[in-house]
């Protein structure tokens, strides 16, 4: 099933399936090393459509809600 | 092959600036890259009988740019005669993008496989002698915080190579990448460390609440205790004692009056010296910058550094972003924010950090208007302080709500949306401790060399200005305003005049008009708000461009004259 990264609760994991958005949008979320085919874990969701925290090996990048939105996780539930 | 000029370039956060300093002596240059105020780090190095030049490229995850310090880094690529590319060994697989990118191009290459200490507690294992025979360079891994490998790194030096790779496309690259990670990586099982631990929770939210809301506290007491101990037993003494006494044989000297004496010692206040009042080049013009502010520079530099180092201020701008969107900025704009308590100049400078004009706008604005600086708070709390600690709470919460407030009313009228947070949030380290002297010696030097002159120009420049009765004849001028709107005596144009100078003398020059304690609250409180100095009005100017400068400025002005008259009632 795949989710967007504010569905995935705190802990979980998925791997990155789809980013949606223009070419500068995707560059700038590869560079920080989201790609496809990438495993990540939630680390916190904060109230109020706050930002996201995922970690990506030993990477924790913080992404505000609307960017999460765009997104898409793949993970099994 | 002679190398003049080795560049150190990386991503964000791998310690760039550690090994900088581990390769530099204490001469660095500071300077603005031509036509842009991204700065950078310039020193020198030694290899052997050579000296080269050495520079610290702004962070950047890939040569094809995405903002003004990456494109920097791109063009300075061009004169650079070798790179040492900076690759943090706990994140091999994104830090090799830039590293594949730089191999493409026809310049020499050495890898410093930093944080190689690090990797022990991320169970990564890393093969160095494949990485090196599948990326065709040397690969040295060091320790800027221990200075493991520098030795090594610059003995390999001339061993760096341009390959001129070719790749199609992105996905080429990373493909490559994946094959390298592979065969030179190996992750095994490993326990979290406290510092790990602590990492996650300073980023949920209840914790990381309570954690912020700590840290904040205890930086704001250690400023105070250092500070207040820094004037204590250090300053406060060595004017009291030393020069107190040889001023008061000068001022003998010069037979206690006369012009010169007015400009260099200034008036005596019941037959002595007083340096906070006494308004002379080298009594209060001395004793502001050195005796008041210095101290409380110091201590809160020297706080700043240790918390940057540490890796906490990314973790608070998540924290405070949900406020900040509020405010029409995203969290990483607390950071100009949090520059600009030191000094409003680095403040304003670090404004372009933020992409779109809306937010440089509104950032700039509410610094310039509810953010006094550090120079600024310290004679505050030595004029209204001495008054009680209440009356200090109600300057700073009154410049606090007005952030707020303002905030929330710009974030409304502009339109446009609050830009997103996307930052990479480094792991916790342990601070260098060479690193953080280095950076507080630059920060200190470089508040001396702007301070000290524009406080003793502004301490000249009024003792000339009453000397012409120019202040008397603003005085009258103005005193509607002042008396009627703020009820304050007329006299305080004076500050006001001065304040376009420098903050700190303006809030001294309140010290001798004998103001009551309501008094003394509203003209500090204004004197934080109406305007910036003017060496933040210059950078203002460059950073928003005159148009925009002009509009926050009538902002500032009109924010003023309201908040005066506010205090004015209900106090």
């Amino acid at each position: 099933m795949t989710v967007d990264i504010t569905r995935l609760q705190p802990g979980e994991s998925g791997t990155v399936a789809e980013i949606q958005g223009g070419l500068g949008f995707t560059r700038k979320i590869q560079g920080m090393g989201i790609r496809p085919g990438k495993r990540i874990t939630k680390v916190s969701s904060h109230f109020w459509r706050g930002p996201q925290t995922i970690a990506i090996g030993n990477l924790k990048v913080a992404i505000g809600f609307g960017m999460a939105k765009r997104i898409l996780v793949k993970v099994e539930r | 092959m002679k190398i003049n000029k080795i560049l150190l370039m990386g991503n964000p956060n791998v310690g760039k600036s550690a090994i900088f300093s581990r390769l530099t002596g204490v001469k660095v240059v500071i300077s603005n890259y031509p036509g842009t105020t991204v700065e950078f780090a310039q020193g020198k190095t030694k290899i052997g009988k050579e000296r080269p030049l050495v520079i610290d490229v702004p962070g950047t995850y890939t040569l094809e740019p995405t903002s003004k310090a990456e494109e920097v880094a791109v063009k300075m690529l061009k004169d650079g005669d070798l790179v040492i590319n900076i690759v943090d060994a706990t994140n091999l697989e994104r830090n090799l993008y830039l590293t594949l990118q730089l191999l493409e191009r026809n310049i020499p290459v050495i890898v410093a496989l930093n944080m190689w200490d690090e990797t022990k507690h991320h169970g990564i294992v890393i093969d160095v002698k494949k990485l090196e025979e599948k990326l065709k360079i040397p690969v040295v891994p060091t320790c800027a915080l221990t200075g493991e490998g520098i030795k090594e790194l610059i003995n390999r030096l001339p061993k760096a190579r341009a390959l001129k790779m070719q790749f199609a496309s992105d996905g080429e690259r990373w493909k490559r990448i994946g094959e390298i990670v592979e065969e030179t990586q190996k992750l095994t099982h490993h326990h979290h460390t406290l510092l790990q631990r602590l990492e996650e929770l300073s980023i949920k939210p209840l914790t990381g609440l309570l954690i912020a809301m700590g840290v904040i506290y205890c930086a704001f007491l250690m400023i105070r205790f250092v500070g207040e101990s820094l004037i204590g037993y250090i300053f406060g003494p060595l004017f009291e004692r030393l020069w107190l006494p040889l001023m008061m044989r000068l001022s003998t000297f010069l037979g206690q009056g006369g012009f010169l004496h007015h400009i260099l010692i200034g008036n005596l206040i019941e037959g002595k010296i007083d340096f906070g009042q006494s308004f002379g080049l080298l009594t209060t013009g001395l004793f502001v910058p050195i005796g008041m502010v210095l101290p409380y520079i110091l201590s809160f530099y020297l706080m700043l550094g240790l918390l940057e180092d540490f890796g906490y201020l990314p973790r608070l701008a998540v924290m405070a972003d949900n406020l900040m969107h509020n405010l029409g900025l995203h969290g990483y704009a607390l950071i100009p924010m949090i520059l600009g308590l030191g000094c409003n100049v680095p403040g304003a400078l670090t404004t372009r950090l933020l992409k779109e004009r809306r937010e440089k706008f509104i950032a700039a604005t509410l610094m310039a208007i509810a953010i006094p600086c550090m120079a600024q708070i310290a004679m505050i709390i030595g004029l209204v302080g001495q008054r009680g600690g209440k009356y200090l709470a109600i300057v700073f919460s009154t410049l606090f709500i007005l952030l707020i407030v303002k905030g929330l009313i710009l974030n409304k009228v502009l339109k446009g949306q609050s830009p997103e947070i996307f930052i990479e949030i480094p792991p916790y380290r342990m601070p260098q401790f060479m690193a953080v002297i280095k950076k507080l010696w630059m920060r200190l030097f470089h508040f001396l060399c702007e301070a000290l002159p524009f406080v003793l120009l502004g301490i000249l420049f009024v003792n000339i200005l009453y000397a012409l009765k120019i202040i008397g004849f603003l005085a009258h001028i103005f005193a509607p305003v002042l008396t009627n709107l703020w009820g304050l005596p007329k006299e305080a144009i004076s500050a006001l005049i001065i304040g376009f100078l420098r903050k700190d003398v303006a809030v001294g020059m309140l010290g001798p008009l004998n103001l009551t304690t309501k008094q003394l609250v509203i003209g500090s409180t204004i004197l934080a708000v109406y305007f910036p100095c003017i060496a933040t009005f210059a950078v203002l100017v460059r950073e928003l461009g005159i148009i925009d400068m002009l509009k926050s400025a009538a902002i500032m002005i009109t924010v003023a004259l309201l908040i005066g008259a506010f205090l004015n009632l209900i106090l």
